[in-house]
């Protein structure tokens, strides 16, 4: 009988031993398990940094940004005459080249596009991947880098139709590697090494390869605009003799499913072998034009 | 003499056994949608942390915004950005009662229609509120639902003109947490 209920007092103790763990825990680690839980520096998940840049072009070449998964994005983008052209013309918009482009998300780190370009009657098409993206907490990541491959197809006739003019002829690539940083809530920066392959440049003292780095950010002034820079350095040895480099200035507007975004810029064209590596205008001229590309997207694929 | 060492043990033990029971969840639901003529919106957030006093009815939830997921990309990224701020303002919360506890026997299956009030903390706002919800007891399982009401008004949440029409002015969210875990 004695033996019994020591058996069971024990067994009583051992419970409430674990009651008493169990309260002491309890009180204790309550709130401060629903602080960890949810608190921005919880090392369990990693935290993706977003919202990089508002759209996957900054003003004529890429951003980090890549299109969710499903998300076509129509885009539309001209480019008008320069500004030194005068009244007459006013300014330069009676004359306009055009990019219309449709860009693709096949996953959320994995584009395509596609587009035609009035200057020099060109087709291009791009895909984009993301090879590291910023995040915080598990995984520790500063930057994020993309890699973009571009070709190009240019199908303006030769003004002397006797030469010869293959196929190959027509044809430009690109291979740009993106690394870019979301330093705050307002301001992201990138660097855009860039090489530019020509199968055929326009003089034979010309190279057939261009060698270029960008330096390209963004700065918020409100949560629906930004500022933003974009300048390609091209390579000394690495460039056509008479091309500038490209300096773009413009404001992103964001309004929904839209982005407008408006510049002035020095390149007249808006495929990456254009307007890094064939830029001929000149800042300090005038010889800047104004431009604009339009963002729309629409939810194509199915729910994520 | 070791017999009443024992007893005395089984004294402190009794009130233990008894003393309150928290419940709690790290996968609660919460949803909001907002209706338009133009276009409904919702979200949904699967990563709520809840705890449930079923002794006194404290009622807490807290939940980080940036776990809200959307249909569409975008709409997410927007979400975050311009209207939660969810970079400067990770968490929303609620800190409540159940008002009168005592009606809800959670130790018998059924359902009670409770009332709970409290502190709920959205964008950094925090507003008194009081939601009618459910709490439904099954088999040693307690779940909570609740609708109600919030305006991204009074949560100091702009709404730009240019989507006025878009987004709705009075954005209805569900809660829907299973109670599983007992601590």
């Amino acid at each position: 009988m004695q033996l019994k209920i020591q058996i069971l007092a024990l067994a009583i103790t051992a419970i409430t031993a674990t009651n008493i763990k169990a309260q002491v825990k309890d009180s204790t680690d309550l709130m401060s398990m629903l602080e960890k839980e949810t608190s921005g520096d919880n090392r369990d998940s990693t935290i993706y940094t977003r919202a990089t840049f508002k759209t996957t072009r900054l003003i004529n070449g890429h951003t980090v940004e890549n299109l969710g998964k499903g998300v076509l994005d129509v885009k539309i983008s001209h480019r008008f005459g320069t500004l030194n052209k005068g009244g007459y013309e006013l300014f330069g918009l009676d004359n306009a080249t055009m990019r219309l482009g449709f860009d693709y998300g096949i996953t959320n780190n994995f584009m395509v596009g596609i587009g035609r370009s009035t200057f020099q009657k060109t087709y291009d098409a791009f895909f984009k991947i993301k090879l590291l993206r910023q995040s915080t907490g598990k995984v520790n990541m500063p930057i994020t880098l993309s890699y973009v491959p571009t070709i190009a197809l240019k199908t303006l006739r030769r003004s002397d139709p006797s030469q010869k003019n293959p196929f190959s002829s027509k044809l430009f690539y690109s291979h740009q590697l993106i690394i870019g940083r979301k330093f705050s809530a307002g301001t992201s920066l990138q660097l855009m090494p860039t090489y530019i392959h020509r199968n055929l440049a326009e003089l034979t003292t010309d190279p057939n390869d261009i060698l270029a780095i960008g330096i390209g950010g963004r700065q918020k002034l409100s949560k629906r605009v930004s500022i933003n820079v974009e300048y390609y350095y091209q390579l000394p040895g690495h460039k056509q003799d008479t091309s500038t480099n490209s300096l773009s200035i413009g404001f992103d507007i964001e309004t929904g499913g839209h982005v407008f975004q408006l510049h002035f810029t020095n390149s007249m064209g808006m495929s990456e072998r254009t307007f890094i590596g064939e830029t001929t205008g000149k800042w300090g001229k005038g010889d800047t034009l104004f431009g604009f590309n339009i963002s729309r997207v629409f939810n194509v694929g199915k729910k994520r | 003499m070791k017999k009443l060492l024992l007893y005395s043990l089984m004294i402190i033990a009794l009130p233990n056994l008894a003393v309150a029971q928290k419940y709690f969840t790290k996968n609660g639901t919460i949803s909001f949608f907002s209706k338009t003529p133009l276009e409904n919106i919702s979200a949904d957030n699967n990563q709520t942390v809840s705890v449930l006093n079923t002794q006194n009815g404290e009622f807490n939830f807290s939940l980080l915004v940036r776990n809200f997921h959307f249909k569409k990309a975008l709409m997410e990224e927007h979400f975050n950005e311009n209207y939660m701020e969810s970079d400067k303002l990770p968490k929303a919360a609620f800190k409540g009662n159940i008002a009168d506890p005592a009606k809800v026997n959670f130790t018998q299956d059924g359902t009670y229609n409770i009332t709970v009030t409290g502190d709920l903390t959205i964008h950094g706002v925090t507003h008194k509120i009081s939601a009618p919800g459910t709490i439904t007891v099954k088999g040693g399982v307690i779940a909570a639902n609740s609708k109600f009401i919030v305006k991204p008004e009074d949560y100091n949440i702009s709404i730009p003109k240019i989507v006025r029409e878009n987004i709705a002015e009075t954005i209805e969210v569900t809660v829907s947490c299973s109670y599983q875990n007992k601590m």
